[in-house]
């Protein structure tokens, strides 16, 4: 029992990273249809920046978080004008395959960079964690959980309660009605573009202290999420989240009781379970096309 | 012509690619035997096998699979164990192994290709992944990292294939073979659906295609032709690892097909050959090559949509040459025309309700053979609904729909096209990737018409029907380059290219400008007049009484009036439900 609370906690820890990442994945997504397969770079990018601020510049762990957290809003516009807006009028095809190239050009170009081995992040708290009962709760990924909790507190606090949120909710159901109600489509993909590369950075950065900071420490974390997507309910925000909680919490148990070598096996097999039995995902609805 | 067409369909290519194997065979005895060069051809010659499966399923069909070096890996790891473990012979090894990657391409085309294409993009990098993970970790299987070396090479009927010329050879006949099989399938009937399935699904669906079936043969059959890609690598470098299959490798394979242009064959062997040597030549790239490669993805997308044969086939595109001579008639009234009492289309009782909203609320609706019903109703009245029902893309909540006699209430969209329903949309939807006749003849070759089994007959259908809508002339025209009108025709050209035994038309009138509509009421007085059963859908009551025997008018969900076209456009209710109720102050 205690080894099975101890991989529950670990696997929650795990798992708010993926849903982190999905969440940044299904914005897109519902913003402007793009399916971003360099989601997980995000992660990757972000975790380096992090290690340039920190270990490279020397500025303090939270000053460098912050920096590197609006860098990754940069970065998210940027990623937007070169993929996303030259083909935005060819279909979904085009823009996935474009960030396809570019989530392979983002790994290698960091991998000339920075070099193959990889980097080491200290956590955020100096403690390495307490006892509570049977359970080591590791500072690290309490930081995770907590921040996650935060993160997805905030944002659901924007998109219900703000304007901007509501601005973003209508471009994302109907882009054409919400630019004749002088909404600037446009500005609110860009947005969340950036807010999609934020989130997906700071996953990066908060897990990078757990493992360590590689090039292809991105590709492993977005295909979780994209699993994570699905098996929450495509396109579904709170299926994103609980999606890559479950996923994380069925990974740790499995490595923990089956097998580590196969660990990531059991992304996809449940993954696959997913698409056999349950498609549409735990919180998804059937979408059809209409004539 | 008709027996021109199909002798010359039977032979297409052939004498091409014969001239191409002697000539493959002829360098292949010049290439150096050994060493650094030979290993180059080898290795372009096994990869652009496996790019031309890419053409398949991602040129043709539409959908991404990010897998094919883990395909190519199977098929070589079949050769690889079968061989060197179990003592089989090179080619029964090969045959195993392209036949796993197929397999392997089935179940993963099966669990993930009837949602969009994003989840096959998804499940095939995933796969990619344990693969990797499998490879290296069974090591009692696959040897694990180490590899496996010493792979022979095979001798047939005597003839030897163990040293390089001879292998070579081998590989480059087999690239022949499969560029012609790939470029052949692209202009067959399964081609044709592949294509059509890639530009609208859903118009692919309602011209009698199997779209999800259609996907999952695309995806399977370039698992297949990676695995024999793969299969034939192992016996030319001897020795395979896992780190050749990776995804890395799975990203210059695609990296191959998009720069040479993925409609063609001829582009992936552009594409292969160019990435195999290019990368000789830029070795100062080495350490940077894979972030040059997605870098390159990014601007082929962007700039070379249609890769660098594309490119070449626009500047030499010659103008078709218009077709001559005269075509039979299109047989409309063959089968089904005959006007009668008979009941070809009986809706009963359906109703649709999306949640607390009634779209549709107990309509009742028949249409006789060999007569024009109208089906209007103000905006909102549930018209679209009703179509949509009667088609297949919703299921209605109660109530039954029997065409022809059969309950198809349940009944995918396809089915119903095969059961002789064949229809136009509100929102044109036309396979913009293909020409004006090949659109026709996936109308045409919808599986019950009469000639679907016959080529040379399908595309004299599908001129017939282009030459009953006045197109014939623009037959060879790609269909983005026609008007928003003579789109709508070759809509409809298509439907009657299936000869079907009731046309449906969706707002044939919607967005077509004021001479367009007259056209359309000539047309549309035309098929009447050979007697085709017709249900439109339209709000323009000046072509539904043109051509109407019979109007059915929807408000709010429900029926409100059904019969002769001057009684119903006469009944108060249909008159209050167009012009508003008159007020009472006016009274």
């Amino acid at each position: 029992m205690a080894i099975f609370l101890q991989l529950l906690f670990t696997g929650l820890g795990i798992g708010a990273i993926y849903a982190l990442v999905a969440l940044g994945f299904v914005l897109l997504i519902r913003a402007a249809s793009v399916v971003n397969f360099a989601q997980g770079q995000f992660a990757m990018v972000g975790a380096y920046m992090l290690v340039v601020c920190f270990n490279v510049l020397e500025l303090p762990y939270l000053v460098s978080m912050a920096l590197s957290v609006v860098l990754m809003g940069l970065f998210g516009v940027i990623f937007a004008f070169v993929t996303y807006w030259p083909l935005r009028h060819r279909g979904g095809l085009p823009v996935i395959i474009s960030t396809i190239g570019a989530s392979i050009f983002l790994e290698n170009i960091v991998l000339v960079l920075y070099g193959p081995s990889p980097a080491v992040l200290p956590g955020l708290f100096d403690s390495p964690g307490f006892q509570v009962g049977p359970v080591f709760m590791d500072s690290q990924y309490l930081s995770i959980l907590v921040s996650v909790a935060l993160l997805v507190a905030l944002q659901y606090f924007i998109f219900e309660k703000t304007l901007l949120g509501k601005k973003l909710q209508a471009t994302s159901q109907d882009k054409e009605m919400a630019s004749l109600l002088g909404i600037p489509v446009a500005g609110m993909i860009l947005f969340t573009f950036a807010y999609s590369a934020m989130l997906g950075g700071l996953a990066g950065m908060l897990v990078a202290p757990v493992l360590f900071v590689s090039v292809g420490m991105g590709g492993l974390i977005a295909l979780k999420a994209f699993a994570a997507n699905i098996i929450g309910g495509y396109g579904s925000i709170p299926g994103a989240i609980l999606g890559g909680l479950a996923l994380g919490v069925a990974e740790t148990l499995g490595a923990g009781y089956i097998s580590v070598p196969y660990k990531d096996a059991f992304a996809f097999a449940m993954l696959l379970m997913f698409l056999m039995v349950r498609p549409q995902g735990l919180f998804g609805e059937k979408i059809s096309e209409k004539a | 012509m008709s027996v021109n067409l199909a002798s010359a369909r039977v032979l297409r290519g052939l004498p091409q690619a014969a001239i191409a194997c002697v000539a493959v065979v002829v360098v292949a005895s010049f290439a150096p035997a050994d060493g650094y060069y030979l290993n180059i051809f080898m290795q372009a010659a096994t990869y652009a096998i496996a790019v031309t499966g890419l053409v398949i399923v991602l040129g043709y069909c539409g959908q991404i699979s990010i897998a094919q070096a883990a395909f190519f890996g199977i098929g070589a790891y079949g050769v690889a164990i079968g061989t060197v473990d179990f003592g089989l012979g090179f080619f029964p090894s090969l045959v195993i192994g392209a036949a796993a990657a197929g397999l392997l391409g089935l179940i993963l085309g099966l669990g993930s290709l009837r949602l969009g294409g994003h989840y096959l993009a998804m499940v095939t990098i995933s796969f990619q992944q344990i693969l990797t993970l499998v490879a290296t970790n069974w090591i009692g299987f696959t040897h694990g990292p180490d590899g496996i070396r010493d792979i022979p090479r095979p001798t047939l009927l005597g003839f030897s294939f163990r040293n390089g010329h001879a292998f070579l050879a081998l590989c480059l006949v087999t690239l022949v073979l499969v560029t012609l099989c790939v470029w052949r399938l692209k202009t067959g009937r399964l081609g044709r659906a592949m294509q059509a399935v890639r530009d609208n699904e859903l118009a692919a669906g309602t011209c009698g295609i199997d779209v999800f079936s259609t996907k999952v043969i695309a995806f399977g059959l370039s698992a297949v032709v990676g695995g024999i890609g793969g299969g034939l690598f192992a016996g030319g470098f001897q020795y395979i690892s896992p780190d050749q299959f990776s995804f890395s490798e799975s990203i210059v394979l695609l990296t191959m097909a998009l720069l040479g242009g993925v409609q063609s064959p001829f582009g992936a062997l552009v594409g292969t050959g160019l990435l195999v040597i290019l990368p000789e030549w830029l070795r100062f790239l080495r350490q940077v090559y894979l972030a040059v490669y997605g870098a390159a993805v990014i601007l082929i997308m962007v700039f070379l949509p249609d890769g660098l044969w594309g490119l070449m086939l626009e500047r030499v595109r010659r103008r078709a040459k218009p077709i001559e001579g005269g075509v039979a008639p299109l047989p409309l009234l063959a089968e089904h025309g005959e006007k009668s009492d008979e009941i070809v289309l009986d809706v009963q009782g359906i109703a649709k309700h999306f949640g607390g909203l009634k779209a549709l609320d107990g309509v009742d609706l028949s249409v006789r053979r060999g007569s024009v019903h109208a089906l209007i109703g103000p905006n909102g009245s549930g018209k679209s609904t009703f179509i949509n029902v009667i088609t297949g893309l919703y299921r209605p909540t109660a109530g039954r729909v029997i065409f022809a006699g059969r309950d198809i209430t349940n009944s995918a969209p396809h089915l119903r096209n095969r059961a002789g329903l064949a229809r136009t949309f509100q929102n044109i939807r036309v396979f913009r990737g293909m020409t004006v006749l090949e659109n026709v003849m996936v109308g045409a070759e919808r599986p019950g018409n009469d000639i679907a089994e016959n080529p040379a007959a399908g595309v004299e259908r599908a001129l017939a029907a282009l030459d009953f809508v006045g197109l014939r002339g623009d037959a060879h025209r790609q269909v983005g380059a026609l008007s928003y009108g003579h789109q709508r025709y070759v809509e409809i050209a298509r439907a009657l290219a299936a000869s079907p035994r009731m046309l449906l038309l969706d707002e044939p009138a919607a967005g077509l400008n004021l001479t367009e509509k007259q056209e359309l009421g000539a047309l549309l007085r035309r098929l009447k007049g050979h007697g085709l059963t017709i249900l439109i859908i339209d709000h323009d009551m000046n072509l539904v009484e043109q051509v109407a025997d019979h109007i059915t008018v929807l408000n709010f969900g429900r029926r409100i009036a059904d019969g002769l076209p001057n009684e119903v456009l006469a009944n108060p209710d249909v008159i209050a439900a167009y012009l508003g109720e008159p007020r009472n102050e006016a009274a």
